[in-house]
């Protein structure tokens, strides 16, 4: 039997499986992106206007921290792409690499691909199936975004490089998402391992992108995205960095290979290790139980939050190299900040983290719809624990864990921030505009929550609703959306700390909806068939 | 308190199929109760809704003497409860699952416990992710039977047991009884009701088919004989009450009814056997006498009859 024998039918299988997401986000990503490059043609109409911004935006630590800068202040392409490139490029890197993982460890964690694997399936067919699921998307969102782009009016030459660099960082990112499928027996820590990775390319080039007079441009190197941002498409139209990006992902892929043909069906790089012969004192409560199943990915979330926080509150101060001018301001306007160039930098920041903690957040609380689905619910609401408490208790600690993470990126943002600038209380208003963003992100963890209750499966409106706020902030303006729709996300009605005056009427109607909504989960949950 | 399990006309539909038709079930306090059914006949069901996992549609359900959709906490004190498909956190080991599911109850007895792992022979530091199918039902049933409860139930709970853990099994359940407790026990697998059950309950399509002990059961079923005759086969085959009769060298097979025994005996010593065999009908054959449809069934109804 060949090691590839049967790759075909798991392709199949799996092309089956992700009937429907897989659609969904090729067309979400290419949307954006061609959507985002024919409103930038039409904001910014003239040379002027284009190379003004460009210099803007090449000036505010924040942006280049994000997005990175803009090669070329002529270029509408460039400036088109700056935004959304940098993000659905990041959106395909950690899709294609859960992609893969999904394919290859979590069918191997739930015992599925034992099944498949005593038909005839050779050794390399899962993952070389799974590669190529994942590869293929990459492929086709380059493809199409590159269409789009060129669709939208820009130049052909820089859209197919773009499209080639984003299915070069997909492709990069399955190959992330293969090597983490080997290392770790859990599906989740293999997803969350590949995910870490691609954040902390991102970051490094973050880091170098913002440093001021590019003192730190060699860091640059040392990331993938790095390379990426290389390619430059519309400004330079480079393809040899798209070979860097290639080989390493070769290279992954290979070391995924040797390890998958070497270690045993479910066995991992890393063995488990024997575990505790009884439970700990306090695993005697469902809190207990969430707590125990969630600290290792809590952990990583601390620790996350925490060089975020550093990494903000250092840059804070180098932000005050900003123009302070009409057109700087209205700039940093249409990202939501407002005030002085340092405020409006961290409100900036902060309005991102309080969409990271929201990721975290609903992922914590909707850990209640994978136990019920893996039928582990039902052993736990069988014993005297009613089901307000089982569904109460990660809510509980869903809410606690991300005000910790709020707290702790408030306050490492804060020491940082208050050692580089001037600001009286610096510590406390960086700490309370990390805090003030919980009541939006309790919003959307109520929607999972609410739509959990009411039927298990609607537990993933709480990811549509925060994929649709997310939209709406980012590009909301940009795509002169209706205001009220735009006022339709929580994340709108945040006061923008620090600069901003702390208006309290908002954030009390966010806090009440959000407790509304808990009470619609918990009250449909409990009188609801329990699914089996 | 009569009763520890009570069921009267219970309907549960989700969406078009209709997984409870009726369903009626008296469990006594004190009895190894076996609930019997081809799969897809609603034992799970029946489970769940005693649970208050489900909520019936129509029809009554009392548990210990509660409401089992209502007093969610104060009979979940009682009683303990082995899934058929036991799935565990893969990264908490098996001593951690039991104590949490112990607790989560209300307590369990240390004691119990060490001698059940033992008995068990189930390494309790294991994570779950490494046990087999068998091993993570020995964590269940660690669990449920260290457990201080009035009532077990338990749904197909030896489907990956081996042989050997199969009788552990057995002689827990015993134990378990012998301290005048009660267990409810769904089961396709018909020697395991067999050894452990004092009643049955058969039922199919959601609906309750027959109730008994096994010794009423048997009595309207047919014993299996077979004997060593060198000559008049034939003549056995004519008698009354004597049915399915295959002959084949000088060796006869045939099913008789329990009136017309002696009257099969008679013939068989007409015939001069020379050896006989019989044995009781088994549940598997009370099993198939209920669920066999169309022509065998109805042959079997008209002999019954007759």
């Amino acid at each position: 039997m060949s090691s590839f024998a049967g790759t075909r039918a798991l392709v199949r299988l799996a092309l089956r499986r992700d009937r429907v997401i897989l659609p969904v986000f090729l067309a979400v990503v290419v949307l954006m992106v061609a959507s985002g490059a024919s409103a930038t043609i039409a904001l910014y109409p003239d040379a002027a206007s284009r190379s003004q911004a460009v210099t803007l935006i090449n000036s505010a630590a924040s942006t280049l921290a994000m997005y990175g800068p803009i090669r070329d202040p002529n270029s509408i392409g460039a400036l088109s792409i700056f935004k959304l490139g940098m993000m659905g490029v990041l959106a395909v890197a950690v899709f294609a690499a859960r992609i893969v993982v999904r394919h290859t460890r979590a069918e191997e964690e739930t015992g599925r691909l034992e099944l498949l694997g005593a038909a005839v399936v050779g050794r390399r067919a899962p993952l070389t199936a799974g590669a190529i699921v994942s590869v293929g998307a990459s492929v086709v969102a380059g493809l199409l975004s590159a269409a789009g782009l060129f669709a939208a009016g820009l130049p052909g030459t820089g859209s197919a490089l773009f499209g080639a660099g984003m299915a070069a960082v997909g492709i990069l990112g399955a190959a992330f998402g293969a090597v983490a499928a080997q290392i770790t027996m859990s599906a989740r820590a293999a997803a969350g391992i590949a995910t870490a990775a691609i954040a902390v390319a991102y970051a490094v080039r973050g880091v170098a992108d913002a440093a001021p007079d590019g003192a730190l441009a060699w860091l640059s190197w040392c990331s993938p995205l790095g390379w990426w941002q290389q390619i430059r498409p519309y400004a330079g139209d480079r393809a040899w960095p798209l070979a860097l990006i290639v080989a390493l992902a070769v290279v992954l892929l290979a070391a995924a290979y040797a390890l998958a043909t070497r270690r045993d069906f479910a066995g991992s790089l890393v063995a488990d290790r024997a575990g505790r012969a009884g439970g700990a004192r306090w695993l005697r409560s469902p809190l207990g139980l969430v707590w125990r199943l969630q600290r290792g990915s809590f952990a990583v979330w601390v620790a996350s939050f925490a060089v975020v926080g550093v990494v903000f509150g250092s840059l804070s101060g180098s932000a005050g190299d900003f123009l302070d001018s009409p057109g700087a301001r209205d700039l940093f306007e249409k990202f939501g900040g407002v005030g002085f160039v340092t405020d409006a930098f961290l409100s900036v920041e902060m309005a991102f983290v309080g969409i990271a903690a929201a990721v975290f957040g609903l992922q914590s609380a909707l850990r209640a719809r994978a136990e019920e689905t893996s039928l582990r619910a039902e052993p736990v609401l069988a014993t005297a624990t009613t089901r307000v408490r089982w569904l109460g208790a990660h809510l509980v600690a869903a809410l606690v864990a991300t005000v910790a993470l709020l707290v702790v990126v408030g306050v490492t943002a804060g020491l940082t921030s208050a050692a580089s600038v001037d600001t009286p209380h610096q510590f406390w208003r960086v700490l309370t505009a990390g805090l003030i963003q919980a009541p939006a992100v309790f919003v959307v963890i109520g929607i999972g929550i609410a739509g959990f209750g009411i039927a298990g499966r609607l537990g993933v409106s709480g990811w549509v609703a925060l994929s649709t706020f997310v939209i709406l902030g980012e590009f909301g303006r940009l795509l002169s959306l209706p205001q009220w729709l735009i006022d339709l996300s929580p994340f709108a009605h945040t006061p923008r700390l620090p600069g901003a005056p702390l208006s309290w009427i908002p954030v009390a109607w966010l806090a009440a909806i959000a407790l509304g909504l808990f009470g619609v989960g918990l009250a449909r949950f409990r009188a609801r068939d329990v699914s089996s | 308190m009569d009763a520890a399990i009570r069921i009267e006309n219970l309907t549960k539909t989700f969406g078009r199929t209709r997984a409870l038709d009726g369903l009626d079930l008296e469990v006594k306090v004190g009895e190894v109760h076996g609930l019997l059914g081809p799969n897809g006949a609603g034992k799970s069901t029946t489970i769940r809704v005693l649970l208050g996992l489900q909520k019936a549609d129509s029809g009554v359900a009392r548990l210990l003497g509660g409401d089992p959709w209502r007093d969610v906490e104060a009979l979940h004190r009682r009683l303990a409860y082995v899934p058929g498909e036991v799935m565990l956190w893969p990264n908490l080991s098996g001593g951690e699952v039991i104590d949490l599911l112990g607790r989560l109850r209300g307590g369990l007895d240390p004691k119990r416990r060490a001698d059940l792992l033992e008995r068990f022979d189930l390494d309790p530091t294991k994570k779950s992710r490494a046990y087999s199918k068998g091993n993570r039902q020995k964590v269940a049933l660690v669990a449920a039977l260290a457990s201080d409860v009035e009532l077990l139930l338990l749904d197909e709970p030896t489907a990956g047991l081996d042989p050997l853990m199969d009788a552990v099994f057995r002689d827990s359940i015993r134990d378990f009884r012998d301290r005048g407790r009660t267990i409810f026990l769904a089961s396709h697998i018909l020697s395991e009701v067999e050894a452990l059950a004092d009643r049955v309950s058969i039922i199919r399509d959601g609906k309750t088919v027959d109730v008994g002990s096994l010794g009423d059961m048997r009595h309207l079923a047919r014993l299996s004989i077979s004997a060593d005759v060198p000559h008049g086969a034939d003549a056995i085959a004519k008698t009354k009450g004597v049915h399915d009769f295959r002959a084949q060298g000088g060796r006869v097979e045939f099913g008789v009814d329990p009136g017309d025994l002696s009257g099969a005996l008679a013939a068989l010593a007409k015939a001069g056997a020379t050896s006989l065999t019989s044995h009781p009908p088994t549940l598997e054959e009370i099993f198939l006498r209920h669920y066999s449809d169309g022509a065998a069934g109805g042959a079997s109804e008209a002999a019954v009859a007759s």
